[in-house]
């Protein structure tokens, strides 16, 4: 087997870290690689060091058998390697032709070529099989549309190796679906991929080869084939991963939430309830609702009519801070967005929500109790970073997410919303935050979880509803729900009824 | 207050404060080579000098630190210190007593601020733009409410007040200095160790990630921006009283020396990073700038030149350490 790129012996230093340490990686000529390994295992910046973003401490690139130094993406990219980050780098105002071609606009006298440049971009949106015009405008389409002209970006720039990092984070199944389709063209034209994904069962579907990291080391190479998905993850966390989700049951409380006719901007016709220690899944596809029902009971989005119910009381909620007034706590789908403070430290987004009760005289805040009480999650959420004063920038996606869920706790809620809790952590720090719901479900507080991640969904909730289209499709106890019965009501083809009240 | 980096340790902590307090050398190193070329920079009369001629821009931009570190910006508050001092004015002039003048003028520039802050706030405006229309709008009404000709304040026993707020000396030293020291040292206090202090920096880091936390954004963007009038306001008092009457054009671009002594002062215009104690080094350095370039003996418009290319040195310098 040719291998077109060749890796090895890498070693990266930050300051305090030694980030890569003997890194290895093959690409082969017209095959996947998967490169797997927990967040901090030194994924990225691998990649970082393959595209010349990143110099390397020491360690040997051979492109087709040569020895090279890529100074920068630009150099690489003339090679012929081509990256599609994790989050997009698209601009929504432009067309798709002028994203495809910025920075190499295709000139003539001077002067930008229109008709050339899309004719040139419509080309190769028919190889993908999008139905757009490369006249169209970004922002219009939806994020794996959007994946796809990243990847004919990619092509565009005659890439023969193309790196996805994790390109199916944000993808709905058919989205996905289309996605490997493409990778299969582009793999029957010859042109190598460097697939890097959390979901496993991807890798089993898409991938030739897999490489795993762990620790910045090389651990293992080895043929998708050959191998089985506990193999992969016992080689990724170094241990024995059994009993992903250890489900405990819990005697039921009194109700602490009932939903009644909720409608809004986002919802229509919500009802249902959710007892003291009871986990209830929300299931759905991408777009149906699920986040905008968070957002509407937790007072971000309007609503038109209905009533929500806290411990048999009506409240009124319009806000944020409204909704932590009545003990419910949000924890957002999009760490990066709208969940965390990038600039701030662990402690200060830790405690934003909570300030209030470490103010003392003058408004001043104690920082002694609040860093006692920072201390203390960080301990119990087992979070790794070297101080609380930190830049949770700089901590990894599963500790980014304990850091948010440690946010939420600090406002000791009631009812708690954890949305997407596990997307973009990995393996093992998701079994850590499985234990900690499981934890919070047995001292008795109410849990949303919203999930796109089906065995997540079963394996963790009491009971499982599924949305379709802004609205309640079904609800079923855990007993009762099936992938298949979940799916239908998903996709909108099959209502149950539902027995609430 | 929040450089980045720091992967890990006390020794690039340490690091950490050295680079934050880059305008501070900067600072001593330039307050060096002016006393070498002329002895008489470090004279006490002259530092006074300095800090009493800062004190103006120094009490500006430390409101002005609030709102940028929200990520916004006041463009405003050059008219707000013309309009609140001929405001003090005629009502000095016009004999009431100079405690009830101090307030109700203070509060005025607070009022101007917060309406600014409203329309910025929940008429989802831009900052830019709406101080730029607030400034416009108040140099305007300066000039009508002044019939653009300056207003004495008198010279009546209501007035004394003011006589020593803007001329006055304690222990030798000018009150102009202690009013500054005391709006640093409260903005300070605010900015480190309070609930709403860690609000303007969340809000200017990540605003909707800080309205998600639970925290009244609107409301807290009001609050910066009428904070930023009153203080203003504070400022126009000062050059009032100094003066002993308000001109109509007082304070005709002091928003862009405020803009700049943060800047100086490492804060990000963007939102997020930043600190009090840079600003009034940024006010500082500004202020010895302009002295230092007097006792040179150069020409205002070459002065002009160099305070121009000294702050973009120095916030080439800060990028690059920031990055």
């Amino acid at each position: 087997m040719e291998k077109i790129l060749e890796i090895s012996g890498i070693i990266k230093d930050f300051p305090g870290v030694r980030a890569l340490d003997g890194a290895k990686l093959n690409v082969y000529q017209g095959k996947v690689m998967a490169l797997l390994g927990e967040n901090g295992a030194g994924k990225s910046t691998m990649m970082k060091i393959m595209t010349g973003i990143y110099k390397r401490d020491a360690g040997i690139i051979k492109h087709n058998g040569k020895e090279v130094e890529f100074n920068g993406p630009k150099e690489s990219q003339d090679a012929g390697i081509s990256i599609i980050h994790q989050e997009l780098n698209l601009i929504d105002h432009l067309s798709i032709a002028e994203n495809i071609f910025l920075g190499r606009e295709l000139t003539k006298n001077f002067r930008i070529d229109w008709n050339l440049m899309f004719n040139e971009a419509d080309i190769i949106l028919k190889k993908l099989n999008l139905k757009y015009s490369s006249k169209e405008l970004v922002g219009k389409l939806s994020i794996g549309e959007k994946q796809m002209i990243e990847i004919a970006k990619a092509l565009s720039q005659n890439a023969k190796i193309i790196v996805m990092d994790e390109p199916t984070d944000a993808l709905t199944d058919t989205e996905t679906e289309s996605l490997f389709n493409v990778i299969k063209e582009l793999v029957a034209e010859n042109k190598s991929i460097v697939y890097i994904s959390h979901r496993l069962k991807e890798i089993f579907e898409i991938c030739d080869y897999a490489t795993i990291m762990r620790d910045g080391k090389f651990i293992d190479e080895a043929v998708v084939a050959d191998i089985t998905e506990d193999h992969i993850i016992e080689k990724m966390v170094g241990r024995k991963l059994k009993d992903q989700f250890p489900r405990i049951d819990t005697e039921l409380g009194d109700v602490s939430l009932r939903v009644k006719d909720l409608s809004g901007e986002v919802t229509k016709d919500i009802n249902f309830s959710l007892q003291k220690g009871e986990i209830l899944g929300i299931a759905g596809l991408m777009g149906a609702g699920r986040t905008e029902l968070a957002k509407t009971i937790y007072g971000c989005f309007k609503k038109t009519s209905g009533q929500i119910y806290i411990d048999g009381k009506k409240v009124d909620i319009n806000s944020p801070q409204e909704a932590l007034k009545n003990k419910i706590a949000y924890v957002s789908e999009d760490r990066k967005g709208d969940g965390l403070l990038l600039g701030l430290s662990v402690k200060e987004n830790m405690s934003l929500s909570s300030l209030l009760k470490f103010e003392s005289r003058y408004k001043k805040i104690d920082e002694k109790k609040e860093k006692i009480e920072v201390k203390e999650f960080i301990s119990k959420f087992n979070i790794k970073t070297p101080t609380m004063d930190q830049l949770i920038k700089n901590l990894s996606g599963g500790n980014q997410q304990k850091v948010a869920i440690a946010k939420a706790l600090m406002t000791n809620p009631k009812i708690l919303i954890l949305d997407e809790p596990t997307r973009g952590v990995d393996v093992g720090a998701k079994k850590e935050i499985y234990d900690l719901i499981n934890e919070f479900k047995h001292q008795g507080m109410s849990i949303i979880i919203i999930s796109s991640e089906m065995p997540e969904i079963l394996g963790l909730s009491d009971r499982i509803m599924v949305m379709y289209d802004k609205t309640i499709t079904g609800i079923f106890r855990r007993e009762e729900a099936t992938q298949e019965k979940i799916m239908k009501c998903a996709i909108g083809v099959m209502k149950e009824e539902i027995d609430e009240n | 207050m929040k450089t980045s980096a720091a992967l890990n340790g006390t020794t690039i902590k340490k690091e950490n404060k050295l680079l934050k307090n880059k305008p501070l050398i900067g600072l001593i190193i330039f307050g060096v080579i002016v006393s070498i070329l002329n002895p008489r920079f470090l004279s006490t009369a002259n530092l006074l000098n300095i800090l009493r001629q800062t004190s103006i821009n120094a009490i500006i931009a430390a409101g002005m630190t609030f709102v940028i570190l929200t990520g916004g910006i006041d463009l405003s508050v050059g008219s707000i210190l013309a309009i609140c001092g001929a405001v003090s004015a005629s009502m000095l002039a016009g004999g009431v007593n100079g405690y009830i003048v101090l307030i109700v003028t203070i509060i005025l520039g607070t009022i101007l601020g917060a309406v600014s802050g409203s329309f910025i706030s929940y008429g989802k405006l831009q900052a830019f733009i709406t101080t730029l229309v607030a400034m416009t709008l108040l140099r305007g009404a300066t000039l009508v409410f002044t019939d653009g000709k300056p207003i004495s304040m008198g010279f009546g026993e209501n007035a004394e007040l003011f006589d020593i707020i803007g001329g006055g000396y304690l222990f030798g030293i000018p009150v102009p200095i202690y009013i500054m020291i005391a709006v640093f040292a409260v903005c300070n206090y605010v900015l480190k160790n309070t609930k709403f202090g860690r609000y303007v920096f969340a809000v200017g880091g990540n605003e909707e990630a800080t309205k998600l936390s639970g925290i009244n954004v609107e409301k807290l963007k009001v609050k910066v921006y009428a904070i930023s009038g009153g203080l203003a306001a504070l400022a126009g008092i000062i050059i009032t009283s100094r003066l002993g009457s308000a001109q109509p054009t007082a304070g005709t671009g002091y928003e862009l020396d405020a803009i700049a002594a943060v800047v100086l002062g490492g804060t990000s215009l963007s939102g997020g990073i930043g600190s009090i104690s840079g600003t009034i080094t940024g006010a500082l350095i500004i202020g010895v700038l302009g002295n230092a370039l007097n006792l040179l003996d150069v020409s205002s418009y070459y002065q002009m030149m160099i305070k121009a290319l000294v702050i973009l040195a120095a916030v080439l310098i800060d990028r690059k350490t920031h990055k």
